[in-house]
């Protein structure tokens, strides 16, 4: 049996999908195809791509390891002011992220508050060092992880917990084998988009872990410059990077998030 | 009603350069480096020229190029480099001859104290200090290039940025020990960043363009504000904000 779709909400939604694909179809007709296969294999594409692939990811774990248990904390228990804490762990999605990169520099920098004894005590310098470019990423993606985990935690179901609980199970083992197993979806909704917005990252990036190829120039960087001088380039690169996210993306919506739930 | 929009062009365009004849909004694209002085300018103008409004659009030349040939409703462009006109006079967004209002040399930039006790250009070949450049794409790091070339010197940079004002922020804030910047960047940095001139920087002096745009949507009170950079009274502010005359 077939029904039919309201009006009222197709016709927004196919202007939505038009609005969002016309300009990814305008880099495309726009692409120098003839030129397109000899940037793609030159050095600077390749050390740029695999940068950004690698601190992408690094980025993503660095979230992870964090942002799962800050949702956790945000979402379950019972701090005061965990309102103004939640409104706090967004920041980062508000700052434009050059402000972000600054931001990081006054604290992470050669002279920050922190950076200035890391640089004292253990002669660490993290501004232009391939370890600030993964910093800025994390600062900048991890909001998006925090935000769609701390959601699903809040929709799940807290009885299954409690019922873990009455059968003696530590809290820590109710995490593992019932909260986090319950909020799965929303996980790995919260990696990708934190992974993807770590991938295109730029302002955080470039301000506080600066552009050196082959040590902080990542993908966006590379198509910022490029775009200086030779927009091919940089349609060029912007296709490349999107091709490999697109692929990314989809080939782990087929793994883990497909099938019946 | 075409019609008497045509004459009130004809009118505008053959009359005399009457006050009455100016006036309106203008939107002026121009080179990050004149952020400083053009905001003066342009209050400047405001007061010579009353019931004109200018507007500012400040960013990278080559930014700001590619956006007027794509149809940014811009009435005036002022460029950084010759080669960023260069960029909408090929399309005809330009069909006046630009101007040369300023030039603007390249000065060392180090941070209040200069921690790292840098002289000259020779010491941005050391590998132990910290070195911040624009990268080659953009004018400032064109020109950095070129007196590097000039000295001999293999410079050892840790980042080149993508304009002159990120370079700024890291000598700045102290992350860079040495950075070689605009002498206009130096001023306006206040006194957080010093600068220091060199001999060399006579090889890689920067010549900044204006010219009206050709579609210009107030083309009377566009001419004026270009007249206005370039008279007497603009040159005074661009020599206070430390460029050259041309």
């Amino acid at each position: 049996m077939r029904s039919r779709l309201p009006v009222v909400l197709v016709l927004p939604a196919v202007i939505g999908l038009v609005f969002l694909l016309v300009p990814l179809a305008g880099l495309l007709i726009n692409a120098p195809w003839a030129t397109l296969p000899a940037q793609l294999f030159s050095q600077e594409v390749g050390q740029a791509l695999r940068l950004s692939l690698i601190c992408a990811s690094l980025a993503t774990v660095v979230c992870l390891v964090l942002g799962v248990p800050l949702a956790w904390l945000l979402a379950r228990s019972d701090l005061p002011g965990r309102g103004v804490l939640r409104a706090l762990v967004t920041v980062p999605l508000v700052l434009p992220p050059v402000v972000g990169g600054v931001a990081l520099l006054l604290v992470l920098g050669r002279r920050g508050v922190v950076g200035q004894y890391l640089d004292q005590w253990f002669g660490i310098s993290l501004p232009f060092t391939t370890a600030g470019v993964v910093l800025a990423e994390a600062f900048v993606a991890m909001p998006f992880l925090v935000i769609s985990v701390e959601g699903a935690l809040r929709a799940a179901d807290p009885r299954y917990e409690e019922a873990a609980a009455t059968l003696g199970a530590s809290r820590w083992l109710t995490f593992r084998r019932v909260t986090l197993p319950g909020v799965m979806p929303g996980v790995i909704a919260g990696t990708v988009l934190c992974w993807a917005r770590a991938l295109g990252e730029f302002g955080a990036t470039i301000t506080f872990a600066g552009n050196f190829p082959g040590r902080t120039t990542t993908m966006p960087l590379a198509v910022y410059l490029a775009l200086e001088t030779d927009p091919d380039a940089a349609i060029v690169l912007s296709i490349v990077l999107l091709l490999v996210s697109v692929a990314v993306l989809a080939g782990l919506r087929d793994k883990w998030i497909s099938g019946p739930s | 009603m075409k019609r008497v929009l045509v004459l009130t062009l004809l009118l505008a365009g053959c009359g005399s350069p009457a006050a009455t004849s100016t006036g309106g909004d203008i939107t002026v694209f121009a080179a990050a480096s004149l952020t400083e002085s053009f905001t003066k300018l342009g209050t400047a103008f405001e007061a010579a020229h009353p019931g004109s409004k200018v507007r500012f659009s400040f960013a990278g030349s080559s930014a700001l190029a590619q956006q007027i040939n794509q149809g940014a409703p811009a009435d005036v462009f002022a460029a950084a480099a010759p080669a960023n006109m260069k960029q909408v006079t090929d399309t005809g967004a330009v069909t006046a001859t630009p101007a040369t209002f300023a030039r603007n040399t390249l000065q060392i930039a180090v941070p209040r104290g200069n921690p790292g006790r840098v002289t000259g250009l020779a010491d941005f070949a050391k590998a132990d200090l910290k070195i911040a450049l624009c990268a080659e794409q953009v004018p400032c790091g064109a020109a950095a290039k070129k007196v590097f070339e000039a000295a001999g010197v293999k410079a050892a940079p840790d980042t080149l940025e993508q304009d002159v004002k990120a370079v700024l922020t890291k000598v700045s804030l102290g992350e860079v020990d040495a950075a070689l910047v605009y002498r206009t960047d130096v001023k306006a940095a206040g006194g957080k960043v010093e600068g220091e001139d060199f001999a060399e920087a006579a090889n890689a002096v920067n010549d900044y363009p204006v010219a009206p745009l050709a579609k210009a949507p107030n083309a009377p009170t566009a001419k004026a504000f270009v007249d206005f950079v370039l008279s007497g009274r603009g040159r005074e502010v661009l020599i206070e904000a430390g460029f050259s005359a041309p």
